[in-house]
């Protein structure tokens, strides 16, 4: 096949590519998209397949019949809830494919047409190393996610004195490492590159605590398609340029998105140890005098079954309950008993990646058309009757609007206080991630529900029955 | 006019003329040949490449933009599946004849991008298939 024949093929696959991620705009055309999707990559793979320069084909078989087995074995076995630690490992399996790339590329450059080895063209050498810098790091820096997320290591922030000294010391480093590199050529910098960016993406994601993991899962997924694009440019291959160009911004995008929903600069994400300061004492004097309400399953179950309508407000407990199908019964029987609306609204750092509470719902079966973004129905709380908090804190802390000390300060919530009565259910009185206590919880229209999310909502459906 | 010896004259003249044109346009070729040579490397194709990638950035940012946010954990997975494209360059890698550190870096990433391409498609179908408008 001739060389602008299979560029002519790439740029077909990159089309579908784009129209992969078009069709995400609507749960109807999604569907459609992923297919499309589908079909780039196998457009991709076997245009490369045919090339002239492939003549061995046994390793190629077995590593694809490998991992694709792997990868289907997983991706059929994986909760749901699990979702996000699952999205981690992949990103850090693309960040050390590049590296494997790249490494490739650096002994045998002739099999991509950019030098001899000990000769690569300079520019060349310049993608690579930054392809393989970024591929490092978002191998170990995803691991180190993974484990948060899969609860291998703590999810709190892992700081220590002069973190961000070192941090920064180990930045310039792999840049002029990188320069030298490129000067050199010399395989011992080359090694040492992998070692120290390998290093740097580690210490990277361990100061950042289990609630900006959303932030975190974005960043990586950014960091593999700049990976991706690195390689491209290596190897001049504008497939990879665009893919990699594409997934690039749509994880910049996203974890904009996550920092804007929690008011905080992508900086204060990445430098990290949020969370730990004030999580030992409860803010205000006196946080044990006050009166807290607190309800059985039957008390809620009658409350809810005489409003005229609720809101479901979803958070991480409920993920870590599984309780979201027996939330979608009680939300079904609600609608039997008479409530006219029941809807849920979703904060958009609720859970610990983009849209986490969006599939959970989906997998419980709940219509999309139920399902509301923070814009959407923040103006409808005022005339609910009854907004129904289960396992969510800080996104309903009115201390965002009102307490300029706060550190949730200034983060867009849920503005549960305005219905007429709020249920929270939550295992105990212990403040959200960000340390703050909410007031909330002491007002005399709030009723606190402990108890497990799950079971909470299996005994408020026996009340109802 | 038509002077035989004057016509011979003057198609010396001119052959003359066309062999130093045609030296003249070899040179050039030459110059061009060297020129591609070495914009092959340098400028041309890099600029090239960037020109994509710039206009690549801004589709992508139009694009996700108009994603819905409750479909935004299957984006994350279908650009993770995506990103495996890497296993382009993993192929080529993997392909030559005979064993070298090269054709094993290969095989390491084709099985890693692989695990990632079927994982990655497999989830994100799994998730879609999950919203539907009920009733």
């Amino acid at each position: 096949m001739s060389d602008s024949f299979s560029a002519l093929l790439y740029l077909v696959a990159s089309v579908c590519f784009i129209m992969a991620l078009r069709g995400l705009s609507s749960p109807e055309t999604a569907r459609a998209g992923n297919i499309y999707g589908i079909a780039g990559m196998a457009i991709a793979i076997l245009t490369t397949l045919v090339t002239p320069q492939i003549v061995s084909f046994w390793l190629i078989i077995v590593g694809l019949l490998i991992g694709g087995a792997i990868g289907t074995y997983i991706a059929r076995q994986i909760q749901m809830t699990a979702l996000p630690q699952l999205v981690a490992a992949f990103h850090s399996l693309v960040g050390l494919a590049a590296v494997c790339v790249a490494s490739a590329a650096f002994a045998a450059p002739e099999a991509y047409g950019i030098g001899i080895r000990g000769e690569i063209h300079g520019s060349s050498l310049v993608e690579m190393a930054i392809g393989l810098t970024i591929g490092a790091i978002t191998f170990t820096g995803s691991i180190v996610a993974f484990a948060k997320l899969q609860g291998l290591v703590s999810g709190r922030p892992l700081v220590f004195p002069g973190q961000h000294l070192v941090n920064a010391g180990l930045g310039i480093l792999l840049i002029l490492l990188i320069a030298l590199f490129v000067m050199t050529e010399a395989p011992g910098i080359f090694a040492l590159l992998v070692a120290l960016s390998l290093a740097f993406g580690f210490l990277l994601i361990l100061p950042i605590g289990g609630a900006d993991m959303p932030v975190v899962i974005s960043m990586l997924n950014s960091y593999s398609g700049w990976a991706a694009c690195g390689i491209g440019f290596t190897l001049s291959n504008s497939l990879l340029i665009i893919t990699g160009a594409l997934v690039g911004s749509s994880g910049a995008i996203l974890s904009y998105i996550m920092c804007k929903g929690m008011n905080r600069s992508i900086v204060n994400v990445i430098l990290g140890g949020f969370g730990t300061e004030s999580g030992t004492a409860p803010t205000g004097p006196g946080a044990g005098d006050k009166l807290v309400k607190s309800g059985s399953a039957e008390d809620a179950a009658f409350i809810l079954k005489n409003a005229g309508s609720v809101i479901i407000v979803p958070g991480y407990g409920m993920a870590v309950a599984q309780a979201q199908h027996a939330l979608r019964e009680m939300a079904d029987l609600l609608k039997k008993e008479g409530v006219q609306h029941v809807r849920y609204a979703i904060h958009p750092v609720a859970g610990r990646m983009p849209g986490h509470m969006n599939v959970l719902l989906a997998e419980a079966n709940v219509s999309y058309d139920d399902v509301f973004e923070l814009d959407a129905i923040n103006h409808d709380f005022a005339s609910t009757d009854v907004a129904f908090v289960i396992g969510a804190n800080d996104i309903t802390n009115p201390a965002a609007k009102t307490d300029h000390s706060s550190p949730i300060y200034g983060m867009p919530i849920l503005d549960v206080e305005r219905a007429k009565t709020v249920l929270f259910v939550k295992r105990s009185m212990a403040s959200g991630y960000a340390g703050v206590e909410n007031e909330l919880f002491y007002r005399d229209n709030t009723m606190m529900l402990f108890g497990d999310a799950k079971k909470m909502c299996e005994e408020i459906i026996k009340a109802l029955e | 006019m038509a002077d035989p010896a004057s016509l011979a004259q003057r198609a010396g003249e001119l052959a003359g003329d066309a062999g130093a044109l045609a030296r003249k346009l070899d040179a050039l070729s030459q110059q061009l040949t060297m020129a591609t040579q070495q914009g092959a490397h340098a400028g041309t194709p890099f600029v090239f490449e960037l020109t994509v990638f710039v206009l690549a950035v801004f589709v992508g940012y139009y694009v996700v933009w108009r994603v819905t946010p409750a479909l935004h954990s299957p984006l994350m997975s279908v650009t993770n599946a995506v990103s495996s494209v890497i296993i382009v360059g993993a192929l080529i890698a993997a392909g030559p004849s005979g064993l070298s550190f090269a054709k094993i870096m290969g095989f390491v990433a084709v099985t890693l991008a692989a695990v990632n391409i079927f994982g990655g498609f497999i989830v994100t179908q799994r998730m879609l298939q999950m919203f539907q408008r009920k009733k």
